[in-house]
């Protein structure tokens, strides 16, 4: 069974480019030079270059002594968290400001959630002296409020997304007009597994590099890999080289918001169906219409009711397992993972620690967990829910 | 069964006026008055837009309507079940995005089209080499045309290949753009002139932002005919009477 993409874009039965017209030339350019640029020596040598250098890869792996103690099997973290920028973003974005500078653009645009894909494009943006334009939902402008800011002192414009939800789906649909409009001199950065072929194939090569790492950081192979899951992109990073390791259990976790028996839920996997959005097949929340559904996460960069076809596909071909985590579980493990460990994770992240008391650990097992990002830029966030004022 | 659009191409007519409207907008009901309004209008097509709700490839006046629409409580069913009870006189298109026409069912979808007197189809976002393989051959069985989109940016050997499949019109959105967002036609003028050039089988019509008869009569110098969509909409918002708003509209382009 192959866990890759196929020439015409597909995983199994996702996947595909469903753009309109007025995309066509700009996801043709894109299908016909992204491998061939990538595998240019001049590509990979900047790319890593810039990953070493400007990035601070390798992360490290780190073995969690008193998570492994309290879960009584061998915890390591992969931190992405330690990344540039604070998550494991800007991977990708290195990648696609190199290919956006080959394909000769000078405009460049982006949605983003939770802000750190927003921060990590205007990052790159400013190294490169691109223009930048970042898509964001209001809902999100106000709930990751230090992000905007970074992005702004970047030298960004922060445009905010008001349909809708006006969280991350909307601000991905406001980017893809702006696309349509500027179909030319502009580079779309999406940032995760998601949208039209190749966009989940080439953001999931930029991100392998952590599960490229991870290989050579182990001896031998884990038992379990774990990482949370908005749109999928540190998650297939972490699994990607792994695929084909069937011993390596793959499980991805997505936010149930309030819960998946509720309607605020962002459970994509657990409670979608197949159906078409954001131009791939994948599997949505929608209601039995096909209009799709607002979703519901504390989380911003989980807040997303579709997921990228690469995870439909493993989840379908049973390859890897997928959880879902509510808000409150995931409060909680932050708390956790902070108290026990020294390290405030980002909400998105905390969502992966909260599967651990689920799991049934042996003492042997070795489990990665892919740190994917900080805290910080969830402070207002942790401060209201969990009355940090008051303490 | 019989497609209207087809009949009517038959005799490369010019001049054709297309106007666009959501279904289900102003009012939930307001879809056939709509329709009855236009077909008195003597427009020649009449396109319906059925809301999503994420519609990528439109502007601000249409995403608006769609989102009212849908608040209205209207959907595929429903627009099938009003159109049932009015059997249209002119070539009646849907446009509609992927994703609901898929939960629909495809099949069920096109007979359900073929049997309320709807022509054609307009599906933004199903990529013509999905179409060949997975639509084609049901679009066949009931008679309904599909309705390609080129734009400036399209490749003549593109363009070429459209012609090919086309069994319609092909739709020229005159600028890359989202549907109503620019103000100027002019900068089409060019890329029209290059279509006719082309001299390609199937007929153009152009649309996007078509807002008035100037802007009419200059698309229909290179083209067949244009579809007017966001300014129509606008045209019969916050108005007391959406069938008189739509014989003054009508009659003050064509
Ligand atoms: C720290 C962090 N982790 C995870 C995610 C979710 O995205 P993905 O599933 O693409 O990794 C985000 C998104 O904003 C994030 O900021």
């Amino acid at each position: 069974m192959s866990y890759q993409v196929d020439e015409k874009g597909f995983y199994g039965e996702f996947g595909g480019a469903f753009i309109p017209e007025l995309l066509y030339p700009n996801i043709e350019e894109l299908q016909e030079n992204y491998l061939a640029i990538e595998k240019s020596p001049e590509f990979q040598e900047e790319f890593h270059q810039l990953l070493k250098d400007y990035v601070g890869r390798p992360t490290p792996l780190f073995l969690a002594k008193r998570l492994s103690a309290k879960y009584g099997a061998e915890i390591w973290l992969k931190r992405e968290d330690l990344c540039h920028t604070g998550a494991h973003k800007v991977n990708n974005t290195i990648g696609q400001i190199l290919l956006a500078e080959k394909l000769g653009k000078k405009r460049i645009i982006a949605e983003t959630g939770a802000g750190q894909h927003g921060v990590a494009t205007a990052t790159v943006c400013a190294l490169k002296g691109l223009e930048c334009i970042i898509y964001m939902g209001e809902k999100d402008i106000e709930r990751q409020a230090p992000n905007v800011a970074r992005m702004k002192m970047l030298g960004a414009t922060v445009r905010p997304a008001t349909s809708g939800s006006k969280t991350l789906k909307d601000a991905t649909n406001e980017a893809m007009r702006d696309w349509i409009n500027n179909p030319e001199d502009t580079h779309y950065i999406i940032g995760s597994v998601v949208g039209p072929h190749p966009y989940p194939d080439m953001v999931a090569r930029y991100q392998s590099v952590i599960s490229e790492e991870i290989k050579k950081q182990m001896d031998g192979l884990p038992d379990y890999v774990i990482a949370c899951v908005g749109g999928g992109s540190n998650a297939m990073g972490a699994f990607y080289h792994f695929l084909d390791d069937k011993e390596v259990k793959l499980i991805g976790v997505e936010a149930a918001g309030l819960g998946v028996d509720t309607e605020k839920t962002a459970a994509t996997l657990t409670l979608g169906t197949p159906g078409v959005l954001h131009a791939s097949r994948s599997i949505m929340m929608q209601d039995k219409d096909g209009q799709v559904l607002e979703p519901h996460s504390i989380s911003a960069g989980l807040d997303y009711p579709g997921i990228g076809p690469a995870h439909a596909w493993l989840k379908v071909s049973e390859r890897a397992q997928y959880m879902a985590v509510t808000d409150a579980a995931a409060l909680e493990a932050a708390v956790e993972v902070s108290r026990l460990e020294g390290i405030i994770p980002a909400l998105e992240t905390a969502h992966a620690f909260s599967v651990l008391k689920d799991l049934d650990l042996k003492p042997t097992d070795r489990v990665v967990i892919n740190l994917s990002g900080r805290g910080d830029k969830d402070m207002n966030t942790y401060m209201e829910e969990l009355n940090l004022n008051a303490l | 069964m019989n497609n209207k659009l087809t009949e009517l191409l038959k005799n490369k007519p010019q001049n054709l006026l297309n106007i666009f409207y959501t279904a289900g907008y102003p009012q939930l009901e307001d879809t056939t008055t709509l329709l009855t309004a236009l077909e008195i209008a003597k427009v020649d097509l009449v396109e319906i837009g059925i809301p999503f709700s994420d519609p990528l490839a439109d502007g601000p006046t249409i995403q608006e309507s769609s989102k009212i629409a849908l608040e209205n409580g209207m959907s595929i069913e429903k627009l099938f079940s009003q159109l049932e009870n009015h059997t249209p006189k002119v070539p009646v298109l849907l446009m509609g995005y992927l994703n609901p026409v898929m939960q629909y069912g495809l099949e069920a979808f096109c007979k359900r089209c073929s049997e309320v007197g709807v022509d054609g189809l307009i599906v933004p976002d199903l990529p013509m080499y999905i179409y060949e393989t997975e639509f084609k051959e049901v679009f066949e069985k009931y008679n309904i045309s599909n309705i390609f989109l080129v734009t400036p940016q399209t490749s003549e050997k593109r363009i070429r290949e459209i012609d090919a499949n086309s069994n319609g019109f092909i739709y020229a959105v005159s600028s890359a753009s989202t549907t109503g967002s620019k103000t100027d036609f002019s900068a089409a003028a060019d890329y029209l002139g290059k279509l006719k050039e082309m001299d390609l089988k199937t007929p153009i019509l152009t649309g996007f932002n078509i807002k008035n008869q100037q802007n009419f009569q200059d698309a229909c110098n290179y083209v067949d005919g244009a579809i007017i969509g966001s300014e129509f909409i606008r045209q019969i918002t916050d108005v007391d009477d959406i069938a008189k708003a739509t014989a003054n509209f009508v009659s003050s382009i064509k």
